[in-house]
């Protein structure tokens, strides 16, 4: 007890003390500045969006210019089929492609794979677009649901693919030498049980990924296109919610301007929603 | 796997060195093992009887796992290893069989209990049976409540069968995991250190089920602890540096070893 009080110097335990409070409020100051852009958003749009959101914004097509009123009911769907396409194309690719390289990274082509998604979830998503364009537009001569959707796939691959492998790598090896050594083969350990107890981090990444080409414009410039009229036909030009936005918003007229808004609070509360009612489904009933 | 073959067991006759011997139920020849250059078992040539426990002692790093791992072939799982040598399970040669063939007849339990954390304790215990596509419906509750029985943990979790298994105690998780692992009916059992996590109240439930087993299983059990070693084995191995140095009956190794180096890690000289 006396040596250790001898210890302690006592403006050296001053400073100490001094410079802890420093960085506990740094860390706190991060922590308002990572949080505060995000109210900012949903309390902007939600204050500029929520006054031009009626029933027909979600039921009607959008009006020519002048008139008053209409929606973005095609957009909406048009938005909800093009992450549909995305989602098959992504989701089997990148789950498949994390699987491969966490349980199988020795191999010299899971390294090539490795390497190969870090480059692609840095490649800009508007040289995705051109990517689609040059492989989907171009073949079938028209812009199509198709083209946007495999562009918003192809984006979607890097970021599941990591994901599934990072979460895939946290399941501990004892888990997996419990199972083969039941008898268990390696594929059916692999899916059984590392898969399934890495699968609350892989659907978030999942969501995430999804979230993100919610929201993407820049590879649906020329792959969906858009379209003012009602379509549901994938192998045509395809209205989305954030390439209506940006129509609207670079617009000169108020009432598209107010649409804009509109477009964009729905947009923010779907991605919000879809991701609060996956994790419902998807909550961890053993480890919460 | 039944109990006639425990009579005859105690008609103790002499080892015959035949090629079937009906009391053998497992026997390596010159097993090695590799990590990429460096040598972790050395040319081990063992015998272990049916329906006894061998207890493989030795100090850290003297290849009692990597024995043990070899023997339901859990190093292909590691791609730097390699294993030489011929590994005969019931006189059959297992190079002849697929890996998931010899697990289902080899079981393990491994140093620290590893429950699926995404099961409950009842999805625990038919784990094996599910993922093999073994079990009809109409006999699960029933093989869960054996198994739990088996593993004397039915009385302490029948009435939350549902709940996660990592709701369990550490004792009660590793005897979950064996309850798990003769749920799939193996005829051996290895143990790697299993109760070394574990505190002594717990320590001494797992040995009692090893003795109870005894009638059932062969058991092949790694320990750290002599002790336990001398309590519960019929046969030790004391390995050191990847090497046999001496097997021979319990009793005999730990009143009188014929190796000087094991009397002296027996008695505490080193390890």
């Amino acid at each position: 007890m006396r040596e250790s009080y001898i210890l302690i110097n006592p403006s050296n335990l001053m400073r100490r003390k001094i410079v802890n409070k420093v960085m506990i409020a740094l860390c706190v100051l991060a922590g308002v500045i990572t949080i505060l852009p995000l109210l900012y958003i949903f309390f902007y749009t939600t204050q500029s969006g929520i006054s031009s959101l009626n029933l027909d914004f979600f039921t009607q097509l959008p009006k020519p210019v002048g008139e008053e009123g209409g929606g973005m009911a095609n957009a909406i769907v048009g938005s909800l089929i093009l992450i549909g396409i995305g989602a098959l194309i992504g989701i089997p690719v990148g789950i498949l492609s994390g699987i491969y390289i966490s349980e199988y990274s020795k191999s010299f082509i899971a390294t090539i794979i490795k390497f190969t998604t870090d480059i692609l979830s840095g490649v800009p998503s508007i040289v995705i677009g051109i990517f689609a364009y040059g492989v989907v537009v171009i073949p079938m001569q028209r812009f199509s649901a198709l083209a946007g959707g495999f562009a918003l796939g192809i984006l979607m691959i890097p970021t599941i693919t990591k994901i599934t492998e990072e979460m895939m790598k946290l399941v501990p090896q004892s888990l997996r030498e419990a199972s083969l050594a039941l008898g268990v083969s390696r594929w059916k350990t692999t899916l059984r049980i590392v898969l399934t107890t890495a699968s609350s981090g892989i659907i978030t990444g999942i969501l995430l990924a999804i979230a993100r080409a919610a929201g993407e414009t820049a590879p649906l410039l020329f792959t969906a296109f858009g379209n003012t009229f009602w379509q549901t036909n994938i192998d045509e030009p395809i209205a989305a919610l954030p390439l209506q936005i940006f129509i609207y918003a670079i617009s000169p007229y108020d009432s598209w301007h107010r649409q804009a808004w509109a477009g964009a609070f729905v947009l923010i509360f779907l991605v919000f929603i879809v991701n609060l009612m996956v994790r419902y489904v998807t909550r961890n009933k053993f480890t919460s | 796997m039944t109990g006639e073959d425990t009579v005859k067991l105690e008609t103790e006759e002499l080892d015959k060195e035949t090629e079937k011997d009906s009391k053998s139920a497992i026997r390596t020849i010159d097993l090695s093992v590799y990590f990429d250059e460096r040598i972790a078992i050395d040319k081990i040539s063992l015998k272990v009887k049916k329906n006894t426990i061998t207890a493989i002692i030795g100090p850290s790093g003297c290849g009692k796992s990597t024995f043990l791992r070899s023997l339901n072939l859990m190093h292909e799982m590691t791609p730097k290893a390699r294993v030489f040598g011929e590994i005969f399970i019931q006189n059959e040669n297992i190079s002849e069989y697929s890996s998931v063939d010899i697990r289902k007849k080899v079981g393990m339990v491994f140093q620290k209990p590893n429950p699926f954390p995404m099961m409950s304790i009842y999805e625990n215990v038919i784990s094996g049976l599910r993922l093999n596509g073994l079990s009809k419906n109409s006999v699960l509750d029933e093989l869960v409540e054996k198994n739990l029985k088996y593993a004397s943990l039915w009385e302490e979790v029948k009435d939350r069968l549902k709940l996660p298994a990592l709701s369990l105690s550490g004792g009660q998780q590793q005897r979950l995991c064996i309850a798990r692992t003769i749920a799939v009916k193996p005829e051996i059992i290895l143990m790697d250190e299993p109760t070394s996590a574990l505190d002594p109240i717990s320590t001494a439930k797992i040995e009692e089920l090893m003795y109870n087993f005894k009638n059932h299983y062969t058991m092949v059990v790694v320990t750290h602890n002599m002790q336990q070693a001398a309590r519960v084995s019929d046969q030790t191995a004391f390995f050191y540096l990847g090497k046999l140095i001496e097997c021979s009956k319990t009793k005999r190794m730990f009143t009188n070893p014929k190796v000087k180096l094991t009397e002296e890690y027996i008695t505490g000289k080193f390890g």
